[in-house]
């Protein structure tokens, strides 16, 4: 149990940087684009691992209900399809609509 | 364990909330809300297990489908002006 708990730890710590990361480049970054950038990628890493982690968990201490492990494994399946194409449906409307990127030298947008 | 996990990821939230308020433009609010979406269901597997009640597995699936659906809704009235044509 003690491996089962470190394992889970780790996964739980690594997924919640990423989810930091994501979060702090939301804020910081100066452009639409490159704050998508830094969202689209951490957000899925980050849940992914964050539910890993869980799974893990579930399989060691709870090991008679294998269905509720396959519901969380579909639920990282469904963020890492859907995510990425909510991103770049918000990416492709502002390219469309006119958003110009940021460049070296202009102030923040 | 789990709540610490909670706790962080719902300051991760807060950070984020600020995009939505402050965020020039509708395109910066609602790329912030996807973000907060998807946060939302890590947030709520982790509760299900701190309140050890399963059913909020279900709730997390549910609300991946709801965020996916409301964002391409928002971003295909936004490119073209309306939802029914």
């Amino acid at each position: 149990m003690v491996l089962a708990d470190a394992i889970t730890i780790v996964l739980l710590g690594v997924g919640l940087f990423f989810l930091f990361v994501g979060s702090i480049g939301l804020l910081r970054l100066p452009d639409f684009y490159t704050r998508l950038h830094a969202t689209g990628k951490c957000d899925t890493l980050g849940a992914g691992l964050t539910i890993l982690g869980l799974i893990v968990h579930h399989f060691f201490y709870y090991p008679g209900t294998i269905l509720i492990t396959v519901k969380l494994l579909f639920l990282i399946l469904f963020i890492f399809v859907a995510n990425p194409t909510a991103t770049h449906a918000i990416m492709r409307v502002a390219y469309k609509t006119g958003v110009m990127p940021w460049k070296l030298g202009e102030e923040r947008k | 364990m789990f709540l610490a996990t909670g706790l962080l990821i719902t300051i991760a939230v807060t950070l984020s909330l600020y995009r939505v308020v402050v965020g020039p433009g509708v395109l910066n609010r609602t790329a912030a809300v996807n973000v907060i979406g998807t946060k939302t269901i890590v947030l709520l597997v982790v509760m299900g297990y701190y309140f050890e009640r399963p059913y909020f597995f279900d709730i997390a699936l549910l609300y991946a489908m709801i965020n996916l659906i409301g964002t391409l809704v928002f971003a295909k009235y936004l490119e073209r002006g309306e939802l029914w044509s």
